[in-house]
């Protein structure tokens, strides 16, 4: 079992280059959480890597319906949502032309404070979503207690207003209890870069039972700096 | 309108006015003339002839192929535009009947109406003959026989007109014609029961005399039972300034809500229709997610569209319908302090609606298929409410490609695990698989040469997670070797 965590926690030349002992499942460990909803944003470390959407969808709501807007280009590369996969069916799925119908439709549905979330995918870099478009969000986010996260696929962390920014990446998943062959319990390399009222920090994360938990000790916060100015 | 065939094409070619043209269309026994420019008229061309004896008079006989839809589709969009005279149009043939009881103090009295409806025909260069009677079957004997206002003595009018115009059919104008009955005037003198006795069925004169007497009625049959809640607005000058809708919108919102009020009623569907000068109509329609009368929010959603009509000539006359209404009673009304979560997330959907367009607002609609594009369908979320039936199913994706996307794979044949893919022209090591979940084809909406598809969740040597299938296997009859193809994203 031991050997199999190992795999876990980071298989392969990722293991050797963060040097980490797997401390197993079960670490009493909270997700670091904004204090009030507010925006958070996602960067997808590739657009083929579909991992983030587990990390997201295992921290909403499902007692109101969800909004989530697409535009065009990202459901192009990375597809579209799925509601057989997702923990519930109440959602209104936007797909919009350009990344300006995306932001305007995010504004609209962040006021309407009978959402339980707001779901933004906008794929690369557009010159609209700058820091004053991500810090309207933020601010009707917060005036309307409606959790808004916007989710980035191609695209660089330039200047945001985002309260939380987190970059999440596929991780090897756990083994599968009963057939070791077949991937198991999903895991995530979650990196938190930038945050107001926690510290950042990186995490090799699973979702089970409710919970988040830590399939590796919590990281080196100078070697989490380094790897931030190198990305 | 008589002419309307031949001044439609008169209006779309550049030919000159003196023009020896006729309109065709195919006979049973070659072209038959349908209508004529007044040139050719005066060299013996009339509609219903055939082309070969026209021409046979007149060598010098331009044929032009005529175009009924076309004629048809005028007429339709004429009967929407005669909506500024009376809110009842019905298309009869090559013309209009409209329901003037009560109208006509609108316009200054029948003279006034009349006066009205030249004038406006007169501006589209079409020729319309217009009559005004107490019934309907006599108003078209006089509009095709003898333009005229028939106030009272419907039957005095009608006695010198030949009994064609009482819409009788060719067999039995000719027969009454040989009985030497060939003016209504005639036939109002022969005993009824002679005439019943007589002519039967189809042809059945004495109903037609009726009908044109008023002795029966007949219903125009566009009349809807109850006219949606519509309130209009008439300019004194053309507008032809882009503001202009907008602003009519302002006005016409509170009348329009009024009436709402009245019959307990919420708006579904709202159009804003602009009658412009020339004879066009231009709408802007909205819909709704739930019935609402609230002057706001109704204002907010047509605002924009209102903005983007294209006044061309100009606007005369403004019109706000509510052409879908449901019940909505008052008590509801009661929770606007208070925002209730359905109405707050019916006006959202309402405004991304408007802005973004039905098909790009939805909502899953989950389907009887096993077939995972067919299974998770979508809807307008305009038109459907709340329906969360989740289904107790196999791990699916989060994320599914519209289009599933080629990939090569390393496999082992014919049904071994995949080994490793390539997709968008990078490699992917597998390094765990669970599967295959075999979906069969519907074979019942499906063609016979589709094929199963064995889908396996991978997860490659980085944790990437994909959802893969093989079409087919190797052997089964219908292609050649299987086709891998990823599908999906898992979170």
């Amino acid at each position: 079992m031991a050997a199999d965590l190992s795999l876990v926690a980071g298989g392969g030349s990722r293991a050797a280059k963060k040097n980490q002992l797997p401390s197993g499942l079960g670490g009493r460990w909270h997700l670091p959480v904004p204090p009030s909803p507010t925006l958070s944003e996602l960067f997808a470390t590739h657009p083929r890597d579909g991992g983030w959407a587990g990390f997201l969808l295992a921290q909403l709501a499902t007692d109101k319906p969800l909004l989530w807007v697409q535009d065009r280009m990202a459901i192009l590369e990375s597809g579209r949502v799925h509601p057989p996969g997702l923990p519930s069916q109440n959602l209104i799925h936007v797909e919009t032309r350009d990344a300006r119908d995306a932001l305007w439709a995010m504004e609209e549905g962040v006021r309407c404070a009978a959402l339980s979330a707001v779901i933004g995918e906008i794929w690369g870099d557009p010159k609209i979503l700058n820091f004053t478009a991500t810090r309207r969000l933020a601010v009707a986010s917060e005036r309307s207690h409606v959790p808004c996260w916007l989710v980035r696929l191609g695209g660089s962390a330039n200047l945001s207003g985002a309260r939380m920014r987190w970059r999440i990446e596929s991780a090897p998943s756990l083994i599968h209890e009963l057939d070791p062959r077949a991937p198991g319990l999903p895991a995530w390399d979650a990196e938190l870069f930038r945050s107001r009222g926690s510290p950042p920090g990186q995490w090799a994360l699973v979702h089970e039972a409710g919970a988040f938990h830590l399939v590796a000790g919590p990281r080196d916060r100078a070697l989490g700096e380094k790897q931030r100015l190198t990305a | 309108m008589p002419d309307l065939a031949i001044e439609r094409w008169g209006k779309s070619s550049d030919s000159p006015p003196d023009a020896l043209v006729v309109l065709t269309v195919e006979g049973t026994h070659g072209l038959i003339i349908h209508a004529v420019t007044r040139a050719a008229a005066g060299r013996g061309a009339r509609a219903g002839a055939r082309l070969t004896d026209a021409r046979a008079l007149e060598p010098a006989l331009i044929a032009v192929p005529a175009d009924p839809a076309g004629d048809a589709a005028l007429v339709e969009r004429l009967a929407k535009w005669a909506g500024r005279w009376s809110p009842l149009v019905e298309i009869d043939g090559d013309g209009l009947r409209l329901d003037v009881s009560g109208v006509a103090h609108l316009f200054g009295g029948e003279g006034g109406l009349i006066e009205d409806v030249r004038r406006c025909f007169a501006q589209l260069t079409l020729t319309a003959h217009v009559a005004i009677a107490p019934t309907a079957a006599a108003a078209w004997a006089l509009a095709h026989h003898a333009p005229c206002i028939c106030d009272e003595d419907v039957a005095t009018r009608l006695t010198p007109l030949h009994v064609s115009a009482l819409r009788l059919d060719a067999d039995t104008v000719r027969t009454l014609e040989r009985l030497g009955l060939k003016t209504i005037g005639a036939l109002l003198t022969v005993p009824r029961l002679a005439l019943a006795r007589r002519f039967r069925g189809a042809e059945d004169v004495v109903d037609a005399l009726d009908r044109a007497l008023g002795r029966k009625p007949e219903p125009l049959t566009a009349a809807p039972v109850e006219p949606p809640p519509r309130s209009a607005l008439r300019l004194e000058e053309p507008a032809t300034h882009p503001e202009a809708a907008p602003q009519a919108l302002g006005r016409l919102i509170p009348g329009l809500v009024q009436q709402l009020q009245e019959r307990h009623l919420g708006a579904r569907r709202l159009s804003l229709q602009g009658f412009r000068v020339d004879g066009s109509v231009a709408t802007a329609t909205v819909a709704t997610a739930i019935a609402s009368r609230e002057p706001k929010h109704l204002q907010r959603l047509l605002s924009d569209k209102a903005a983007a009509l294209n006044p061309e000539f100009g606007f005369d006359t403004f019109a706000l319908t509510a052409d879908w209404t449901e019940d909505l009673s008052a008590a509801q009304e009661s929770l606007v302090d208070e925002p209730s979560g359905e109405r707050e997330l019916a006006r959202l959907v309402d405004r991304l609606t408007v802005k973004l367009g039905r098909s790009a607002v939805r909502r899953p609609h989950a389907e009887e298929s096993h077939l995972p594009e067919r299974a998770s369908g979508w809807v307008s979320a305009v038109s459907s409410s709340l329906s969360s039936n989740v289904r107790d199913e196999f791990r699916r994706p989060q994320r599914l490609l519209d289009r599933p996307e080629a990939i090569d794979v390393v496999y082992a044949t014919p049904e071994g695990v995949p080994r490793r893919f390539m997709w968008r022209r990078a490699v992917h090591d597998i390094a765990r698989v669970e599967g295959p979940e075999r979906i069969a084809p519907e074979w019942w909406r499906q063609p016979s040469s589709a094929r199963l598809r064995d889908y396996y969740r991978v997860e490659d040597a980085t944790g990437r997670r994909y959802w893969i299938y093989r079409e087919g296997v190797i052997g089964d009859g219908r292609g050649g070797a299987p086709n891998w193809f990823l599908h999906g994203l898992f979170g």
